[in-house]
């Protein structure tokens, strides 16, 4: 546990210095918000049609393009050998970095997310829902990415390899999170869109800590 | 406390090349073990191997007595290793680097030990610097104060003596030298000429 704790005041530590690299996937989502009703057309009722969809796929998108820093410079600089032989149990640590990941980066969009919608005349009664399924969302967007993010640590460009990989395993969060917004603009009920969003996060957080260990084991020895 | 690390018939295979073949090795309390060979002669891969980090090897590894699989745990808790890259976060201080690595350890923080370790390594007064305005013998001496902070009876080295001056390295001779007198094991390549002592062992490679 003291471990764990430890991890998790070192990572947060480190992104809050580097701020730099906690920007950038906000600065990313919110550019690619801001240029759709300027490509598009500003027509707010085309573009409520349209809000839920892309404002899930920016922050997706967003939330992918910060997985390969999560293991990148431990791994660099040597931490990461030392933390596969600590005597703690793997998938407790890296649940942990995977946590920092989600409260810099995956909380932030959700929080944002609903900003960027007044630009996207997102309809009113729709902007929790929209919080809410992303916070949800994005914490299983974490756990997935990082199982990929641990297989391609080891590799010098593995970026591209690290999106074909978890990508397949994104659209069903995409589905349902995308489909949680629609629901609300029409008035449909959120709740099952929501449960199903609960219940992906409850497998994720089941099973990924010990794939994204086994996959570092992987990466490191070879 | 006596600790034995086997190795029986190891052997090595990179890139179509043999680093090693049947080498057999027997590590026990006491012992300062030094590994030889030239660049590429497989030091690091034989220090991953044994300290369990590369599974891609032949052979057995026994931990006092039994199959490393099985001893694996006991095995981690009662190592240190320090590898090619020092593990030092550019982005912390000194302090809380070695604070991460207490608490890897298991143990809780304790600022005092950590200042104590720090001023065994000649780094007072850097407590507080980021460790990246470090130069690289200093980040290393970070890496060594390890040694000091989390007391473990196996200590596997690599190119310990990387960057430190020619006073840091008496000193960590002076260390190691006392780790085996205490009843532990040192194992460490290093191109550097270590003073003859009856503790010393010399593994050739290559």
């Amino acid at each position: 546990m003291i471990a764990v704790k430890a991890t998790l005041v070192r990572d947060l530590t480190l992104l809050l210095r580097r701020r730099g690299e906690v920007l950038n996937p906000l600065v990313f989502f919110a550019l690619v918000i801001t240029l759709f009703p300027i490509a598009i057309s500003p027509d707010p009722e085309l573009l409520a049609v349209i809000a839920p969809g892309l404002l899930w796929v920016a922050a997706l998108l967003a939330a992918l393009l910060s997985l390969d820093s999560l293991f990148r410079s431990d791994y660099d600089d040597g931490s990461l050998e030392q933390l596969l032989l600590a005597p703690q149990p793997l998938a407790a640590l890296s649940l942990a970095k995977v946590a920092v990941h989600w409260l810099l980066t995956g909380l932030p969009l959700a929080l944002m997310a609903p900003i960027l919608g007044i630009m996207l005349a997102l309809p009113a009664g729709s902007y929790a829902v929209l919080a809410l399924s992303l916070a949800l969302g994005t914490a299983s967007l974490s756990l997935i990415g990082a199982i990929g993010a641990a297989l391609t640590v080891g590799l010098a460009r593995g970026g591209v390899l690290l999106s074909l990989l978890v990508l397949p395993l994104y659209i069903p969060v995409l589905i349902f999170g995308a489909g949680a917004v629609q629901a609300a603009i029409f008035g449909d009920g959120v709740a099952a869109h929501l449960a199903i969003l609960g219940a992906l996060l409850a497998a994720s957080l089941m099973l990924a800590p010990w794939a994204i260990a086994a996959s570092l084991r992987i990466s490191i020895n070879g | 406390m006596s600790l034995c690390l086997q190795a029986r018939q190891l052997a090595c295979e990179r890139d179509d090349r043999w680093l090693f073949q049947g080498l057999d090795l027997d590590i026990r309390s006491g012992e300062i073990v030094r590994i030889e060979g030239p660049n590429g002669s497989g030091k690091t891969s034989l220090l991953k191997i044994l300290s369990g980090q590369l599974s891609d090897y032949q052979g057995e590894l026994f931990w006092n007595g039994a199959a490393m699989n099985e001893a694996r745990e006991h095995f981690l808790a009662n190592l240190l290793y320090l590898g090619h890259a020092p593990g030092i976060k550019s982005g912390l201080s000194p302090l809380e680097n070695l604070a991460w690595y207490q608490a890897l350890s298991g143990e809780s923080g304790n600022e005092e030990r950590r200042l104590d370790a720090l001023e065994q390594v000649g780094l007072a007064g850097f407590e507080d610097v980021p460790a990246g305005q470090l130069s690289a013998g200093q980040q290393r001496r970070v890496a060594l104060a390890r040694l000091t902070l989390t007391p473990r009876a196996l200590w596997v080295l690599d190119e310990p003596f990387t960057a430190i001056d020619r006073h840091g390295v008496a000193d960590l001779e002076r260390q190691l030298v006392a780790h085996a007198q205490a009843g532990g094991c040192v194992l460490v390549t290093t191109h550097h000429e270590l003073t003859a002592s009856p503790l010393l062992r010399r593994i050739s490679l290559g």
